[in-house]
């Protein structure tokens, strides 16, 4: 089961490259036409496709890509003629930190709240907490970045408005730097989590069993924490996982806001520079770790339901 | 009042109160806008005063005038981009629905594949290679947002198209576009109404996250994402000039959210699995 689903994941990885490598080579305006931008002439697209290599096969130039991809040799930017990689990685660090603080504190939190929610069913903070997570759903990510930058940053002056790292600081400084931008993320994936494992746990709250339990008299915080929680976790998981890969999305815009050097600013930017090696690039990490997380959550998912781990 | 043989609920009136006061600001805003959308009219980023209900933005343009034509792009775009992504997700949905197979096949791997990129990634993928137009935007975000519609209309069409009637038709000699228009559709239209909602709601966001960024509706076409991007500055003096914008598309979707709870609640209760 586990295995297939591995090898699965790796046929997904294998055709997003092949997408994301068709997406940019295949579409008309080409890069040679993006490089030139308006003033282009035959002969100068001709020119600029010949030292490119833009002439040789497609896929000859698909598989030279995605080797020297693995190998970790990126190419150059097309507006710098610079190598991509030291940057993207130092980027990458960034925002991998970025997401890991939010994960680190919206993950217990989701499943706290989540729990809260399915215990005290129809109770004022149940309405509270729905009402809460309708807003912050349907808000849009820089909606709730200004929000709290205009009360943390400006009027409380708590926090800085602009998520800047720069390399002499330590983890602490780092950690709060980036606490708005965090903050942001962590309400954008809150809400989607909570609500999931409310919904987990409140399908186990009410099965057969639990009754039983009730029936017994064990006291609710007992029944709640042995005996639903064990049989909701997978779902849970599952919900986790899958949140996280919605962080991805939610970063790209988020580090905007707070002009945050990570990725997703470095992706933003090539793409109104029409950059297209590095927005490929980019690309392919996200989708990546976009994957990856899809593929985690469906294996902690077979691990943690005895049902799916033996082959009917 | 009732709609659908319904009565409305509370939230569903807010929901709907919303969605109308925002369609009738799209329509009439040459009329109502007291300004020009690009016409600069004071001095930047002047507070709200009884000449200028919401205040002036980055360029001193005024920014209720702004807000008014804003909705009439960034609505009737993100409609425009709803529209076709319904027509290609439906009509490939059924499609598949109906003549099953290799077509089936393909189609659902396909957009399996599609998905597993995120959406906002790959538009930008796209975006980088064609430049930012509108109907670029459009073609982009449509086709993206089609796989989701494919996925449901595919699974509708699935349960459609073994009921009796369609058979029938089918025996009959029609051909795959007369089943999918007459048979298929009409019997379909309820979950796809709501998906509708749903749909534009993303469709919406999409484009303000892109205009946001930067790589979406070009100035000087007044659009909320926009808005909130050119004012973003004005966050550091203490002003709230980019919120306006934010919260008008705030508001927008949960207007359309609660309308589409509403809507599904309904048709739960209609096929007795209680609201």
């Amino acid at each position: 089961m586990i295995a297939r689903r591995l090898a699965l994941g790796v046929v997904t990885l294998w055709v997003v490259s092949l997408m994301i490598f068709a997406g940019t080579e295949i579409l008309p305006g080409d890069v040679a036409t993006a490089i030139l931008g308006q003033s282009r002439t035959p002969e100068a697209v001709a020119a600029i496709r010949e030292s490119l290599g833009l002439n040789r096969p497609a896929y000859v130039r698909y598989v030279e890509w995605l080797t020297s991809f693995v190998e970790g040799d990126i190419g150059k930017s097309l507006a710098n003629q610079r190598d991509i990689a030291p940057e993207i990685r130092e980027r990458l660090g960034n925002t991998l930190f970025l997401a890991a603080v939010a994960a680190a504190v919206a993950v217990p939190l989701a499943i706290i709240l989540g729990l809260i929610a399915a215990i005290w069913q129809n109770s004022l903070l149940e309405r509270l907490l729905n009402l809460f997570t309708l807003a912050t759903i349907s808000l849009p990510e820089f909606f709730i970045g200004y929000i709290l930058i205009i009360a943390f940053a400006v009027k409380l002056a708590w926090f800085p408005s602009l998520a800047m790292l720069s390399s002499g600081m330590s983890f602490w400084q780092d950690l709060y730097a980036v606490t708005l931008p965090a903050a942001t993320l962590v309400l954008v994936v809150l809400a989607h989590m909570m609500r999931q494992t409310r919904a987990a746990v409140y399908s186990v709250l009410s099965s057969p069993f639990i009754e039983m339990a009730f029936l017994k008299g064990i006291p609710k915080w007992r029944i709640v924490l042995q005996h639903a929680l064990p049989n909701a976790l997978a779902p849970i998981v599952n919900v986790v996982a899958l949140n996280l890969a919605y962080l991805i999305v939610g970063v790209v815009v988020v580090e905007v806001v707070f002009v945050y050097p990570g990725m997703g600013q470095l992706m933003v930017d090539s793409v109104s520079k029409r950059d297209v090696p590095v927005v490929q690039t980019c690309g392919l990490i996200f989708a990546l770790a976009y994957v990856g997380l899809n593929l985690i959550a469906d294996i902690l998912g077979i691990l943690s339901n005895p049902r799916l781990r033996h082959p009917r | 009042m009732q709609i659908f043989g319904h009565r409305l609920s509370l939230t569903a009136w807010i929901g709907l109160a919303i969605v109308v006061i925002n369609l009738l600001a799209a329509l009439l805003a040459p009329v109502m806008a007291p300004y020009g959308q690009a016409e600069l009219v004071g001095d930047v980023w002047a507070p709200p005063s009884g000449q200028f209900w919401l205040g002036l933005d980055n360029l001193g343009r005024d920014m209720f005038s702004r807000l008014l034509y804003g909705a009439r792009t960034t609505i009737s775009i993100a409609l425009v981009i709803t529209i076709c992504s319904f027509a290609i997700g439906i009509i490939t949905g059924f499609a598949a629905a109906i003549l099953g197979g290799w077509i089936d096949t393909a189609l659902s791997r396909f957009v399996d594949a599609m998905m597993a990129i995120p959406t906002l990634i790959f538009g930008l993928i796209i975006l980088s290679v064609l430049g930012t137009s509108i109907p670029v935007l459009i073609g982009t975000i449509a086709i993206l947002d089609s796989t989701r519609v494919f996925r449901l209309s595919r699974a509708v069409g699935l349960n459609i198209t073994v009921l009796d009637y369609v058979e029938v038709a089918r025996l009959r000699g029609e051909g795959l576009w007369w089943v999918m228009r007459r048979e298929v559709l009409p019997n379909a239209l309820p979950p796809l109404i709501t998906e509708f909602g749903l749909r534009f709601c993303f469709a919406f966001l999409f484009i303000a996250a892109l205009s946001f960024l930067g790589l979406g509706i070009q100035p000087p076409l007044a659009d909320w994402g926009g808005m909130v991007r050119d004012n973003a500055q004005a966050i550091n003096f203490g002003e709230i000039a980019p919120l306006i914008p934010a919260a008008a598309i705030g508001q927008l979707t949960i207007g359309v959210n609660l309308v589409v709870d509403w809507l599904l609640s309904i048709h739960s209760r209609a096929h007795g699995e209680g609201a």
